[in-house]
């Protein structure tokens, strides 16, 4: 038999209906890529034995025929997704004994349907970071890498490093400001932030909650749509949650792109955008048009502000969210050195928490301080009226928008200039923060390979609650590109 | 506008976490370099924007005023760094 855990689910779902392996071989085989693959430090917690139970129940349901979407189906999950008795640490030293007595409703919907868990993959702590560097349990390594250790993205580093070296058959991620799309770009594999309220926030480690969104990380379109039909879904327990249909998303794999009207944003093209990503952004308009659809420049004028904006509003919203590691009622709790509980607090937080968390949370606590709230937060606010409004009005003009992902190719672990000045690595969100900012959906997928043989990817921007048309033009995006993953 | 060595005292004291003194200088510049970036939000005028605070600002669902987990003390209390009698122990903070 050639390797299974190189099949997409999609191809894996086929295999197991058909008979020609069974969960359990499935679920091992994928294990031992896990432990093979422990180099590339991408899972932070693996269950492998939890999984093969869960496996065999999958064939049971097999051979009675009551399997279900995704019975036997090997994923893993993000650890900022809290999953019950299965410890999770949001890649936080100030979470790293944590074992939730519940399970977030994204995951919950996943078991519902046969998924098989195979552990809890990497992040930058409290998903704060486009590299995975930040992350309490080290870095993830790129499977695209060759002499030099890459980064995969961030903050669903592990995530995309796991199904693009074939550790998982599809993970779950979550993005704030580029967080699956940033990684999927990096990783050449595909992933979905679906409108704000598509998915439920239930369970998830909050970090900067008006932007939050789950979504799937997989090998290709259709098994995106795979996903996400189970992910998606009204929850009562999410305040946020949209009461909209879950429609079937592979029921759009198979459209037509004629006379669908592409937008491209011409101020995602500045002065000293790479050429190759300038040509391969053409390339994938040309690969539309030549199946009729109808390209068209657009404009979202304040772009521009996009980041500054983000880095107001997620830092004042994690300050706030963070707020309840105090180390009282769950997590780590340091020894106080003095009697005052500000100590313990103080103390707990200080070496509880990793740089960067601790960068934004004081950021944040400063932009909500008297003072300071208006000239910098309500500010943000109303540029973040002006963002959605750009949205808006293009989307009067045009069914979906096409854009690269990132700037750039994934780079190296330590990069100097990313880690010197923390705005450098801020701006390589420049192309996805203003779709969580505007809560609309948008997909990444791989368009093709750079000189140095690292991939590039485009990012297909959709209507609110209109993932339809991103599932429907990703489909023949990808079928064109015909992009070889590893 | 930048801030000073006080504010970023003050901030780190409001944010609860402690930066050691040879550190304070460097965050002081760090922090400017970061305001000063997003200073370039003043280039728009917003006076007569609305905030958005919610992208789907439809008015937040209103449920019965009913238990809908409860009876889980061991669940709550399972993950406590310290506990006693059923409740979650701290230091002595009073006097």
């Amino acid at each position: 038999m050639s390797d299974i855990t190189k099949l997409t689910i999609a191809q894996a779902l086929d295999g197991l209906k058909r008979k020609e392996f069974t969960a359990t071989e499935l679920t091992s085989a994928y294990i031992k890529n896990m432990e093979n693959g422990r180099h590339y430090n991408a899972y932070i917690t693996e269950c492998a034995d939890k999984a093969m139970i869960q496996a065999q129940n999958a064939d049971k349901r097999y051979s009675e025929g009551t399997n279900r979407a995704l019975e036997g189906i090997p994923l893993g999950i993000k650890d900022l997704f809290c999953t019950k008795d299965i410890r999770t640490t949001a890649a936080s030293h100030i979470l790293d004994n944590f074992v939730p007595p519940y399970e977030s409703t994204v995951t919950a919907n996943l078991l519902d349907d046969g998924a098989v868990f195979l552990g809890k993959l990497n992040l930058d702590e409290f998903a704060m970071g486009g590299s995975n560097e930040t992350s309490y349990f080290g870095p993830v390594i790129n499977p695209w890498s060759k002499d030099k250790n890459l980064v995969p993205g961030g903050s669903s580093g592990g995530s995309a490093a796991a199904v693009a070296a074939h550790l998982c058959a599809g993970a779950t991620g979550t993005d704030t400001g580029g967080s699956i799309r940033e990684p999927a770009a990096f990783c050449g594999i595909t992933g979905i932030k679906p409108t704000y309220g598509r998915c439920s926030r239930y369970g998830i480690v909050a970090f900067a909650s008006s932007l939050d969104q789950a979504g799937p990380i997989a090998q290709d379109v259709t098994d995106c749509a795979l996903l996400l039909n189970s992910m998606a879904g009204f929850d009562e327990k999410d305040s946020t949650s949209c009461k909209v249909e879950t429609p079937d998303f592979t029921s759009f794999l198979s459209g037509n792109v004629k006379g669908l009207v592409i937008g491209l944003p011409k101020e995602y093209r500045p002065e000293g955008l790479n050429d190759e990503v300038a040509k391969y952004w053409d390339k994938a308009a040309e690969m539309l048009k030549s199946r009729g659809a109808i390209v068209k420049e657009i404009s979202l004028p304040h772009t521009k502000y996009a980041l500054a904006t983000y880095y107001v509003l997620a830092p004042a919203e994690a300050s706030s969210n963070l707020a309840r590691y105090d180390g009282i009622r769950y997590g780590f709790r340091a020894v106080a050195d003095g009697e005052h509980l500000d100590e313990l607090y103080i103390k707990t937080r200080s070496l509880g928490f990793g740089k960067e968390v601790k960068r934004r949370i004081m950021i944040g606590t400063y932009v909500l301080s008297a003072g300071y709230y208006d000239a910098y937060y309500l500010k943000a606010q109303k540029m973040r009226r002006l963002i959605q409004n750009d949205f808006i009005e293009a989307f009067k003009e045009c069914d979906v928008i096409l854009t690269p992902t990132s700037p750039i190719t994934a780079f190296p672990i330590g990069d100097e200039s990313m880690l010197q000045n923390p705005i450098n690595m801020y701006l390589n969100d420049v192309f996805t923060v203003s779709v969580n900012l505007a809560g609309l959906p948008a997909m990444s997928l791989p368009i093709g390979l750079a000189e140095n043989g690292l991939p590039l990817a485009m990012q297909l921007i959709g209507k609110p609650f209109d993932e339809a048309t991103i599932f429907k033009v990703a489909s023949k995006l990808e079928a064109d590109a015909g992009f070889e993953r590893k | 506008m930048a801030i000073d060595t006080e504010t970023v005292k003050r901030v780190a004291f409001l944010s609860r976490l402690r930066i050691d003194d040879d550190k304070i200088e460097a965050t002081k510049e760090e922090f400017n370099k970061i305001l000063a970036w997003i200073e370039e939000l003043n280039e728009i005028n917003t006076d007569n924007i609305e905030p958005l605070v919610a992208v789907n600002n439809t008015a937040l669902r209103m449920r019965k005023d009913e238990v809908t987990a409860g009876r889980c003390k061991e669940a709550v209390l399972q993950n406590a760094p310290a506990a006693e009698y059923d409740y979650f122990a701290v230091p002595k903070v009073v006097e």
